[in-house]
């Protein structure tokens, strides 16, 4: 984990730079407000890039279809002139308002920021790893059971089981088989969903005897004080059987929760945060909540509503940051300053 | 035409079902408990049922990207599907399914 000590100083802070957080930069943009953007996700997109990236899309305005990936290009393409900052695979973990009056956001990797508005548009929450039902693994979490690999180092010597079939799975078996004492695989069944490359080179170190690899679910784990010595694990259709293993790595995939924004001292209604349908912002001045994670009457989580929440959204914020500045609206179309902007080059354009 | 789902509870609800909605969309539309977060795209495994034993034959066989999501599934058995990828017909008037665990809201 590294820790980051400086404060990065800017306008908005956007949590969630899915298809709305990344609009909501182009409108804030429009009115000279900068933005840092938090996600969990290594990437930009949400949803779009890490559910269905190569699925069509057939509502957005103006695209008869469109896939989550491409959507998300070109939101990325919209949003350049205005060189929004990306913090990625950091949680939003903690908001406090400082005597200044602004906002101080930490991630869970120590980064800190500070704004005077936040907009919280963190979709269905973090995307978190989907963890087995085994009764006591939260004994062993953090300690001999782990959902993700952030130093490979951590796993030197050790004597891995990792459970899963797609491509984290075996790409963690492949990069780690080398460096651990002994390495296990454990799958619901003899098939992977993983690259196929992967799993001919996976097949390779086990009919080598580099690795072994089991099919069936893990059911219980077994040790002492969080050290784990084994698991058990239930074949389809024979006895269960236990592994001998000191660590188990788990890649069941990803879903989203709701995660530290819970304890952002919001209002909540069904994991939801209820806003006014004027501004979208929250029970608490100054923080907005825009696309699937809002409620209000009549909601419908649609993409093309949340870009909508984002434009009225920036009025508001434009209040907050340039409270002496009379708002204008103006339209990309017609207006210069707008257009300068945009960078589009009126000489070209006219 | 129905469906009848049992809830993680164990209770049984009669659905009132609709000639081409998937089985999904009509346990989303009742609003019982069920995340299907990624909205039928088959990219989320948050839609998973148990399908009962009577039922089973009758349904269309999996594709591989059915049985490749059940991979991040909970407690996969043989008679798990993905309720995003039954689609409802004459036929399955009368299907009864069982919502699986991992696919809380």
């Amino acid at each position: 984990m590294t820790i980051n000590a400086q404060t990065h100083i800017t306008d908005a802070i956007i949590i969630g730079a899915g298809p709305v957080g990344l609009f909501s930069v182009f409108e804030l943009g429009l009115l000279d407000i900068k933005a840092h953007l938090v996600d969990i996700l290594d990437r930009p997109g949400g949803q779009c890039a890490e559910l269905y990236p190569e699925k069509p899309i057939y509502d957005i305005p103006g695209f008869p279809v469109v896939t989550g990936q491409a959507l998300t290009d070109n939101l990325m393409k919209q949003i350049e002139p205005f060189s929004p900052i990306f913090h990625f695979q950091q949680m939003a973990e903690s908001l406090i308002k400082l005597d200044n009056g602004n906002w101080q956001l930490a991630t869970d990797q120590g980064t800190i920021l500070e704004a005077k508005v936040i907009i919280i548009a963190a979709g269905g929450g973090s995307f978190m790893p989907k963890k087995p039902k085994i009764d006591n693994l939260e004994e062993y979490e953090g300690t001999s059971v782990f959902y993700a690999v952030r130093q490979m180092k951590q796993f030197e010597g050790k004597n891995l089981l990792i459970a899963g079939g797609g491509d984290s799975a075996l790409d963690w078996c492949l990069n780690l088989q080398p460096l651990a004492q002994s390495t296990k695989l454990v799958h619901r069944r003899s098939e992977f969903r993983a690259a196929p490359d992967s799993v001919s080179k996976m097949r390779a170190l086990v009919e080598d005897k580099k690795m072994e690899l089991f099919v069936g679910d893990i059911k219980e784990l077994h040790g002492h004080n969080g050290q784990l010595e084994a698991v058990t694990v239930h074949p389809k259709g024979s006895d269960p059987y236990q592994i001998e293993c000191d660590t188990l790595l788990a890649f069941y995939g990803l879903t989203m929760k709701l995660g530290p924004i819970a304890n952002f001292g919001l209002n909540l209604h069904e994991n939801l945060i209820p806003v006014d349908t004027e501004k979208f912002e929250t029970n608490t001045d100054g923080i907005f909540s825009i696309g699937d994670i809002n409620t209000y009457p009549g909601k419908l989580k649609l993409i093309l509503s949340g870009f909508h929440e984002g434009a009225l959204m920036a009025q508001q914020a434009f209040r907050y940051i340039y409270p002496d500045k009379k708002l204008r609206f103006q339209y990309t179309t017609s207006s210069s300053s707008l257009q300068e902007k945009l960078g589009v080059d009126n000489n070209e354009a006219a | 035409m129905k469906i009848l789902v049992t809830d993680r509870d164990g209770k049984e609800h009669a659905l009132e079902a609709i000639e081409g909605w998937r089985v999904m969309e009509i346990i989303k539309d009742y609003k019982l408990d069920l995340k299907a977060e990624c909205g039928g795209a088959c990219c989320c495994a948050t839609c998973h049922v148990y399908v009962h034993p009577d039922w089973v034959e009758k349904l269309h066989d999996m594709r591989d990207d059915e049985e490749d999501m059940l991979d991040e599934a909970m407690e996969v058995e043989d008679n798990s599907r993905l309720s995003c990828q039954i689609l409802m017909s004459e036929e399955l008037d009368g299907l009864r399914v069982t919502i699986a665990p991992g696919t809380e809201i």
